[in-house]
């Protein structure tokens, strides 16, 4: 930082950011935003690509054609979401591979509620309404985010987000309007799944960290307290209207803040779960790590088939 | 005429809903992000045409009445598709190999019932048919890379092809059910491209440097609902939902 040449490049980076101009992979750029992006875009490209394997869990058991079709095209989204993530991190200059690599050794996270079983059908509901839900609530202020290939990723991303949680509160219904046995399926779902959505947005702004910085790059918008009662203060009315009850002895309107107070988030699980002690960590990592691994020969042959096809147009 | 239409129809379309849930298995397991999307795809394509056979099917029927019952609610006997369709993922050769040698079928099937007099299925095959020609280029293309690719793939793919082929001949055994919807111009009659299918499986195993089985030793009984032993399992996947919670609507 003593380069004085670099301290004006610096101020006119964030001078840039201030107008609200993006930042293009062609930019100068200063290392910490390069490897901020780097960590933050690649985390959620693998939370997209873990997140098929809970719901892919349910393809072959969808219990009707109709849902078995909706269901296998929102986990085919939610890798058509991967595959723009990761190419947006590709233009910071990092490979695919590298991320995987990150991936598998556990170096890089996911979204931890991927770590969480879907035990019945009523948990692929739960995740549409409430995961996708959450996550779009800590999306949509990223189509603003100043680094281009990002917003641009997050408009598109957003969009289907917003299918994926209508199509699951639409089988919350569905249940909840069914016989007792799917209402209680579906109470079931919202009483395991509320307390890890919850946790989707982190933890509390007394003990999260990098959100100063983060909130000048637009990578953050909001603080994490914020999202989570905005998700709250949306989510509880959906419940209600289908005659669900939300998990929680301590949840009130409070009319003074126009707002619902709720009880206290269990932060030891959130710990216990991003430290890799959740109850699908293990299975989760493993399917990656088989899947990359079983497919080496796959993409061996493909690389090799495509040289030897590029040797032969050389010859003619 | 209205139960042999709809027998025929469920030989078309079970061979659909098998390999669609086949596929459907494979999410977010394959090797890359792009099969995965890929094969994703075909399972969709596969199982939107199941859903309009059903739903004419189900016109057609008085016990199973909806594209639900007739998918979910049958035995094992009662499912009519070829053997090939129920073979397992045993690795992405066998995916890839079990698809082209369906696919070839397939789309040849489908060009065929597009001249049928049964207006519903023309319908259908019309809609079909681009879906089909994609599937086919796609396991194609895939042949050719894995055979033309390193040593390790030629001999994964060789392997796959050589195992599956037992299940090839079926594609093209006609039942009497299907004799009586060719003569009344309905259905189609799969003799008449049975050479052109192993002609052009043949070519493009040659393009793949891959060698034609030429074994004659062939499989069947699927046609007739007597299926592998991999079939009650597919089943028990499928029909889980609707079997532990009969009568409800999801
Ligand atoms: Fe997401
Ligand atoms: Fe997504
Ligand atoms: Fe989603």
């Amino acid at each position: 930082m003593n380069d004085p040449q670099q301290a004006i490049r610096e101020k006119q980076f964030e001078a840039k950011i201030a107008r609200d101009e993006k930042i293009e992979p062609k930019d100068w750029m200063p290392e910490k935003y390069r490897q901020t992006h780097i960590r933050q875009i690649s985390q959620h490209a693998h939370s997209e690509v873990v997140g098929m394997l809970p719901e892919g869990n349910w393809i072959t058991r969808a219990p009707t054609l109709r849902r078995k079709v909706a269901l296998l095209a929102k986990v085919q989204d939610e890798a058509g979401h991967g595959l723009y993530l990761y190419a947006a991190c590709e233009t910071l200059g990092v490979s695919r591979d590298e991320l995987y690599e990150q991936l598998h050794s556990g170096k890089a996270k996911y979204s931890s509620i991927f770590n969480y079983p879907t035990i019945t059908w009523a948990d692929i509901g739960a995740i549409g309404w409430l995961v996708d839900g959450a996550a779009i609530i800590n999306q949509v202020p990223l189509c603003n985010t100043s680094y281009g290939p990002y917003a641009r990723a997050m408009i598109r991303v957003c969009k289907e987000e917003s299918f994926h949680q209508r199509q699951g509160y639409e089988i919350m219904m569905k249940l909840a309007n069914g016989t007792p046995e799917q209402k209680a399926m579906a109470q079931d779902a919202l009483n395991r799944w509320w307390w890890p959505s919850l946790m989707m947005f982190g933890p509390t702004d007394a003990e999260s960290v990098h959100t100063e910085q983060s909130m000048k790059w637009k990578l953050k918008r909001k603080s994490n307290d914020e999202l989570r009662q905005q998700f709250i203060d949306q989510t509880v009315p959906q419940a209600e209207l289908i005659g669900l009850t939300i998990p929680d002895p301590d949840l009130k309107w409070n009319e003074a803040r126009q707002s619902y107070d709720f009880g206290p988030i269990d932060w030891d699980e959130f710990w216990q779960v991003v430290k890799g002690h959740g109850p699908c960590n293990k299975e989760r990592m493993n399917a990656r790590v088989s899947a990359w691994k079983e497919g080496e020969w796959v993409r061996d042959a493909a690389m090799c088939y495509a040289e030897k096809k590029a040797a032969k147009k050389e010859v003619v | 005429m209205k139960q042999d239409l709809y027998t025929y129809i469920l030989g078309i379309a079970d061979n659909n809903l098998i390999l669609g849930q086949r596929l459907g298995e494979l999410c977010g397991h394959g090797p890359s992000l792009e099969t995965d999307i890929a094969c994703t795809n075909i399972s969709l394509d596969l199982l939107g045409q199941v859903r309009s056979y059903y739903q004419y099917a189900a016109q057609l029927n008085e016990r199973l009445t909806s594209e639900d019952q007739i998918a979910f609610m049958r035995t094992e006997r009662e499912y009519l598709n070829v053997l090939l369709v129920e073979q397992p993922n045993t690795n992405f050769a066998y995916t890839i190999a079990r698809q082209f040698l369906y696919d070839i079928f397939h789309k040849l099937f489908i060009q065929n019932l597009q001249n049928s007099t049964d207006q519903t299925l023309v319908a259908i095959a019309n809609k079909a048919i681009k879906e089909v020609s994609y599937h086919q280029r796609f396991s194609s293309d895939w042949i050719v890379r894995l055979g033309d690719g390193t040593d390790e793939s030629h001999e994964k793919i060789q392997t796959a092809i050589d195992d599956l082929w037992t299940y090839t001949n079926e594609l093209f055994q006609l039942t009497p059910n299907d004799e009586q919807m060719i003569k009344a111009g309905k259905g189609v009659n799969t003799a008449l491209f049975k050479d052109t299918y192993y002609a052009q499986i043949n070519s493009i195993l040659n393009e793949a440097t891959l060698a034609t089985p030429q074994s004659k030793w062939f499989q069947k009984g699927g046609k007739e609902g007597i299926h592998t032993e991999h079939m009650g399992y597919i089943l028990s996947d499928l029909q889980y939902m609707q079997r532990t919670y009969p009568n409800m609507e999801w």
